[in-house]
């Protein structure tokens, strides 16, 4: 693994991995929980716990975890649809300043907002129904000013061609169309102001099996012709495994392992990690019943355990993680793990690939 | 595909309809499967396909303006009284909310449903949702039907069951909640339990911990399962037997062997196909199924399938109604492609296609 530093890129994808586009440091994001009358604070949700990553240029980066484990958090923060409590978060501009979004004012932030954008999980919520799919895609450029009606009736129509779908549509209403199409204008919508960092929480979720492809396919063919980065949020392995260059794995509002993804989910070191790929359900029915499964449920976020969050579900713990919390260290070149026994620990991720192909339909 | 005795349930030829004002929506339209005892049926389909409402015709809870306009849903459930008879009930003759179809609702089959938020009350208490069920069943006392409700959420796996029932659904996590609900589904031991979605709002680990808790009831009890997924994986780890639903049909059906190694329709491989797996290389180019599910309004004419079809043969899949065939090891698939002669046989039924495409 160490050897292969370099993402490997499949034929046909023309990325440049570049620079860092985003730092984000100890991030922290604590919810205060109030009670009484008098609404004293009582105690905290530590929904973020100190998060540190680094985003590269044009790769895209996965945050998964199991709900409420701080990662839909982590993306809004980072878009500054809140304001995290603690930490900074460099972001490294197009013209090379670099601005620490959890200072910045709104003034600051305005123009570092063209540079990122988002697309949202539920395509049936997030169009407003009573609008146009120009006034829809129209309406970033508009916000910020650029171009008079006509130009920006050419970039609307320019970006639908983009993402699949035809310039006709421009005056209809959302209701017209599928849950894929949908998306799609979600996308258009995202990309109408040439941003370099798209957040996507949960794009694919929300569709059916049929459409998911389309809009991933759609995801890395405009990633590699606009250099994008993506900041991706998902739950799904199987979608995270097929996107990602790189995986951050978060439990109860701390990153517990980051590293290409090939590494991670064949030669997971943390044991949460572990046993996440053996939930999978593959689909492949000769693969039946090989998984561990892991027991008890996610700990509280506003009472996490001592020690290791992780410890009173973990099947390797010892008394050490009960005690001590582990830091967050490299424990290989690019593979960050948050766990006192990374280094012993022999765990079992996804088995590598096989050349048969694990389903029988692709010799059609 | 083993099991001699007769099955537990059998539909044959089901069709449900809906008369919206906008028109006529055939929301399942000639549908055939059986359910065996102690056996997983696996529904496959995207949204719109049928398999939620396949689901509700079989415990007569369609609501209006749909209703079941044909076929049969035969229960086989085998008398209390200790003797070995099989009552033979015709659920789809049974009158709306009579006696008899609410002996069966939670009595004969249970039903999981997809939201684990959304389906219990939020104002009445996990415990009172619960044993108000056993006790629409069960003549058993409030005290006794609270400890067969303590009972059963300590068989699905919740830990301090006392004060769990006491809780109101909003203090329970998803997980948590399915596995209550999953409870009240099994409160009279149903012969067949249906799980629509069962873990679609779950993290994967909760889903697997759902999956086992599944398995292991159906080990003890000899329960039928009929699971209603759009989660292949799902699928894979559960089913015994598939059936793969299109707009409103079955488009494949056959055992988890025959369905993910062997698939013969179209569409099953290219749903195969089309979902990213973990044993496969990153970062490639999905083989997508062009297009998207039809308006239900606006149904091809033909093959439902044939407008998003690789192997569309003009002339034949959109004009004619393709048929069900049979394989020597039971696989069921409705495709033109393995009929032979399909031009031929086409002519002798063009009449009746047209009329049915209509």
């Amino acid at each position: 693994m160490s050897a292969n530093q370099q993402i490997t890129t499949p034929p046909g994808d023309t990325r440049v991995i570049g620079d860092t586009i985003l730092e984000v440091n100890s991030l922290k994001k604590f919810f205060p929980i109030k009670k009484g009358f008098l609404r004293r604070e009582v105690g905290q949700v530590r929904a973020v716990d100190d998060v540190t990553f680094r985003v590269r240029s044009g790769e895209t980066l996965s945050l998964v975890g199991e709900s409420g484990c701080g990662k839909t958090t982590t993306s809004r923060c980072i878009l500054r649809a809140m304001k995290p409590s603690s930490g900074e978060m460099l972001f490294h501009q197009k013209d090379g300043r670099v601005i620490d979004l959890a200072k910045a004012n709104r003034s600051q932030l305005r123009p570092v907002r063209r540079e990122m954008q988002m697309i949202f999980q539920d395509p049936f919520s997030s169009l407003n129904p009573r609008m146009t799919l120009l006034d829809i895609i129209g309406e970033p450029l508009l916000v910020n000013g650029i171009g008079n009606r006509r130009e920006r009736e050419d970039r609307a129509a320019e970006l639908l061609k983009l993402v699949g779908l035809r310039p006709e549509f421009l005056s209809r209403f959302p209701h017209a169309f599928s849950g894929g199409q949908r998306q799609r204008v979600g996308i258009a919508r995202a990309l109408a102001l040439n941003p370099r960092l798209i957040v996507a929480d949960e794009p694919v979720s929300a569709l059916d099996v049929s459409v998911q492809a389309q809009i991933l396919n759609l995801l890395m063919r405009l990633q590699n012709e606009f250099g994008l980065t993506y900041l991706f949020v998902a739950h799904d392995l199987s979608v995270v495994k097929h996107i990602s260059d790189r995986v951050a794995v978060m439990y109860v509002g701390q990153l517990v392992e980051f590293a290409e993804t090939d590494a991670l989910f064949h030669h997971p070191k943390h044991p949460y990690t572990s046993s996440l790929m053996a939930a999978i359900p593959a689909p492949d029915p000769r693969k039946r019943g090989i998984r561990a499964r892991l027991k008890g449920e996610v700990a509280n976020p506003a009472a996490p355990p001592s020690g290791c969050y992780f410890h009173p579900r973990c099947p390797h713990a010892k008394d050490i993680c009960k005690q001590e919390s582990p830091i967050f260290e490299e424990v290989e070149p690019g593979h960050f793990v948050r766990c006192h026994r990374a280094r012993e620990l022999k765990l079992t991720g996804v088995p590598e690939l096989d050349n048969s192909g694990a389903v029988s339909a692709s010799d059609s | 595909m083993s099991t001699e005795e007769a099955p537990l349930l059998s539909v044959k030829d089901l069709q449900t309809h809906f008369f919206t004002d906008e028109g006529l929506v055939r929301a399942v339209d000639g549908v055939t499967f059986d359910i065996h005892r102690g056996k997983t049926l696996g529904v496959v389909g995207e949204s719109g396909c049928g398999k939620s409402v396949t689901a509700r015709s079989l415990m007569r809870i369609i609501d209006r303006p749909g209703k079941i306009v044909g076929g049969s849903i035969m229960l086989r459930k085998p008398r209390n009284d200790g003797s070995n008879q099989i009552d033979e009930i015709e659920i789809g003759e049974l009158t709306d909310d009579g006696r008899e179809i609410r002996s069966i609702r939670g009595e004969s089959i249970g039903l999981v449903f997809q939201e684990p938020m959304t389906s219990f009350s939020p104002v009445h208490t996990i415990g009172n949702q619960i044993i108000e069920a056993i006790q629409l069943h069960r003549p058993l006392d409030d005290r006794a039907a609270r400890n067969r409700a303590t009972e059963l959420l300590t068989m699905v796996g919740v830990s301090r069951p006392e004060e769990r029932l006491d809780e109101l659904p909003f203090q329970m996590s998803g997980g948590l909640r399915q596995r209550a609900m999953i409870a009240m589904a099994l409160a009279c031991e149903p012969d067949l339990l249906i799980a629509d979605e069962p873990t679609t709002a779950l993290d994967v680990t909760t889903q697997s911990q759902i999956l086992e808790l599944l398995q292991d009831l159906q080990e003890e009890n000899g329960m039928a399962v009929m699971l209603i997924t759009h989660n292949l994986g799902v699928i894979a780890e559960m089913a015994d037997d598939v059936v793969v639903m299109y707009l409103g049909q079955v488009a494949e059906k056959g055992t988890v062997d025959e369905i993910f190694y062997a698939p013969k329709h179209p569409y099953t491989k290219a749903l195969l196909q089309s979902i990213p797996n973990i044993y496969q290389p990153s970062r490639v180019e999905l083989p997508t199924i062009s297009g998207s599910i039809p308006h239900p309004y606006n149904r091809p004419a033909g093959c439902p399938f044939h407008p998003r079809c690789p192997e569309f043969m003009p002339g034949t899949c959109d004009v004619h109604v393709p048929e069900t065939l049979v394989s020597p090891t039971g696989q069921h698939v409705r495709c033109f492609l393995y009929t032979e002669g399909a031009v031929r046989i086409d002519r002798e039924e063009a009449t009746a296609g047209k009329d049915a495409s209509q």
